[in-house]
């Protein structure tokens, strides 16, 4: 039994300083890779940054700064790129990710219900085979649902097709899913037209997006005790009221975590809209994080770009004050 | 039986996968029709799962480089062709799978290890230590959180592509911003720093360590103190107690974390594509994109679909390890013990 005297001071102090040496690695390497990065997107998203200033950096003699010219072009639609504007690639990121969480998360539900009916068949084989989007790299699938929606020899066509020869109507199918800039639904969503690609983006992300909700929803019905619904059948409740009136207000406290998840992982979802759409037609299925991909990688305005990701920040900060007061998903660990 | 199934996992898709099926616990059985309705349903939904990953798997049996005219779901031919000729020559640069292989493997395991060890220090004073700055760094580490990875890789490709080495003349070398060639001569570039994947490393790393920190603390702060506690009294000191107790105790989950880093990894694209220029310095998530990239015409379909078959693969079966390795890691946890 060492324990040190507490008035020696040198003790207290090394043990006041302790924590700090315990965070010293992390914060030394985050502070030169993460932090400082960060600070410096501030400073440059003020200036005319751009190729010719590359090597030197802020130390160019030629760059400039020039205020709020950046953010003020991105925010009026000044930049002379086409069909940009900001506030309708906002509205459109904001519903992409909305309407995708709001058709994963019930049919998640429903199916993950589906395999929980005592007495099915081959529910183990079911499982293992749902579970296998959740399982394939998002990458991969991106690239092999890019060649599905091909309008000539993709699967999709071809399935469509497949299917209209049922209904009398032979030959193959041609549509655009990624060219047409007509949107099937006029008037759908104001101000940000949905093009089919838009259509095509949320099949894919459908087949990606639901197993994931079903795994999560899987797990919170299987805590649900049994005498319940047992009870409730007593009382003479049909499957439909136990349904409403047990599973959906028992599930609630663990789906509306797994929704603002899902939420923000499509609100950035890069992959999907950079392999198959690119953003076009038009740009109207570009996300805040393709169009800064974009301005850095494509056009090269380092200032532009870093004022945009600033205003990336800010959005991302306002969707975070908002998930977080439905989830408080920071709260602090419990002091014993 | 519930206290078992409290401990189980915390891991949901390992839950899933481990669910009590046999439907015993009540004798209710399911009325035929009823069965046969919800087995039609439930082959739908497999139909609709399996569709994308037939056809992927069948365009990577065949042996004819184009797509085909009709729909095909189930391979009519099975040949290798596809496989051994993207495993021999991947792309038309003089660059072997091997060196693919090598450049995901270096950038998924090393990104994945360097962010582990960095943080788990930081995320045991987070969940464990009392002191006066905890909340504010806390919200400091959860800052970058908050920025997209396409967001964070502007200012990092800007700085790493300040370090240069250059060739000045013969035998004189400098290393930019530190030194410079004599009389402002441009030399030759032998080294830049954003164009390697050490660069590449370093601003994955950057968006990975924040990660890191705030998953390891949030499983740090579900392992019970008792043990510790118990370790105190002891007379064992706050560094014993890391590294005697908490680490050991972590350990499936650092393990698990490492896995689930590598897995995002693995197939990352967002900065590699921006900032690697090189054929040489490509990964295979790299490779796969360039395959249907801007000669779409003559991509080799084939080819195209066994390489998506060889990236995915990898992660599937580190998926279903993973999922040992937290069963295993829990049932010898150590409190009940």
């Amino acid at each position: 039994m060492a324990i040190a005297k507490p008035s020696s001071r040198k003790v207290q102090w090394k043990k006041a300083s302790l924590p700090y040496l315990y965070l010293l690695p992390a914060f030394l390497i985050m502070g030169v890779i993460t932090f400082y990065p960060l600070i410096y997107q501030v400073i440059i998203s003020f200036t005319n940054f751009d190729t010719k200033h590359l090597l030197l950096g802020l130390e160019s003699p030629e760059l400039k700064f020039i205020g709020l010219k950046n953010y003020i072009d991105i925010f009026t639609a000044a930049l002379p790129v086409e069909n940009f504007n900001f506030f309708r690639v906002l509205e459109f990121n904001f519903w992409w990710a909305l309407s995708n969480v709001m058709l994963h998360v019930p049919v998640g539900v429903l199916i993950a219900t589906l395999l929980n009916t005592e007495g099915l068949w081959l529910k183990r084989i079911y499982r293992a085979i749902y579970i296998l989007p959740v399982v394939v790299p998002p990458l991969v699938v991106a690239t092999v649902w890019t060649n599905i929606f091909d309008e000539r020899y993709g699967a999709m066509n071809q399935l469509l097709a497949n299917i209209s020869t049922y209904f009398g109507q032979a030959g193959p199918i041609y549509i655009r899913w990624f060219e047409d800039v007509k949107p099937p639904i006029p008037g759908f969503l104001p101000g940000a037209p949905l093009t089919l690609a838009y259509y095509a983006m949320m099949i894919a992300n459908f087949w990606l997006g639901w197993p994931f909700m079903s795994v999560v929803a899987t797990g919170a019905l299987q805590s649900i005790p049994k005498d319940l619904y047992e009870a409730a059948s007593i009382d003479g409740a049909t499957g439909g009221q136990q349904f409403w009136n047990i599973t959906v207000p028992l599930l609630r406290p663990a789906m509306i975590p797994a929704a603002v998840y899902g939420f923000t992982l499509s609100f950035n979802l890069f992959n999907f809209v950079f392999f198959m759409t690119g953003g076009g037609p038009a740009r109207s299925t570009e996300l805040l994080v393709t169009f800064a991909y974009n301005l850095v990688r494509n056009l090269r305005w380092y200032g532009v770009a870093a004022s945009f990701a600033v205003i990336i920040f800010g959005v991302a900060m306002i969707v975070f004050l908002i998930t977080n007061r439905i989830t408080r998903a920071t709260q602090d660990y419990p002091e014993a | 039986m519930d206290a078992l199934k409290a401990t189980t996992s915390k891991n949901p898709i390992v839950r899933f996968l481990n669910m009590n099926t046999s439907g015993q616990t009540s004798g209710r059985s399911l009325p035929l029709w009823r069965q046969l309705l919800l087995q039609a349903l439930c082959l739908a939904i497999f139909a609709s799962v399996m569709f994308p990953i037939m056809y992927i798997v069948t365009l990577s049996f065949s042996s004819k480089t184009t797509r085909p005219s009709s729909l095909e779901l189930i391979p009519k031919e099975i040949s290798f062709i596809a496989y051994q000729q993207v495993l021999d020559k991947p792309t038309g640069n003089p660059v072997t799978f091997a060196e693919l292989l090598k450049n995901s493997v270096v950038l998924s395991v090393g990104v994945g290890l360097a962010a582990l060890l960095i943080a788990v220090t930081a995320a045991y004073a987070f969940s464990r230590l009392k002191f006066k700055l905890r909340e504010v760094l806390m919200i400091l580490v959860f800052i970058p959180l908050l920025m997209p990875a396409v967001g964070l890789s502007t200012p990092l490709y800007l700085l790493l592509n300040q370090i240069q080495v250059k060739e000045c003349s013969k035998e004189v070398v400098a290393i930019q911003p530190f030194t410079a060639c004599e009389g402002g001569a441009k030399g030759k570039l032998l080294f830049n720093l954003r164009d390697s994947l050490l660069g590449v490393g370093i601003a994955m790393t950057a968006t990975a360590l924040p990660f890191a920190v705030w998953n390891l603390k949030g499983y740090l702060d579900t392992i019970p103190k008792e043990l510790e506690e118990a370790a105190a009294i002891d007379g064992a000191d706050t560094n014993q107690t890391f590294w005697r107790i908490v680490i050991p105790l972590a350990a499936p989950q650092l393990a698990v974390t490492f896995f689930l880093g590598f897995i995002g990894h693995w197939q990352e694209f967002v900065t590699t594509w921006l900032f690697l220029s090189q054929p040489k310095d490509y990964t295979l998530a790299m490779t796969l994109y360039n395959m249907t990239g801007q000669y779409a015409n003559s991509v080799p379909w084939n080819r195209f679909a066994a390489m998506a078959v060889i990236i995915a693969l990898p992660v599937a079966v580190v998926y279903i390890g993973l999922q040992k390795q937290i069963v295993g890691g829990l049932t010898t946890g150590g409190v009940k013990g």
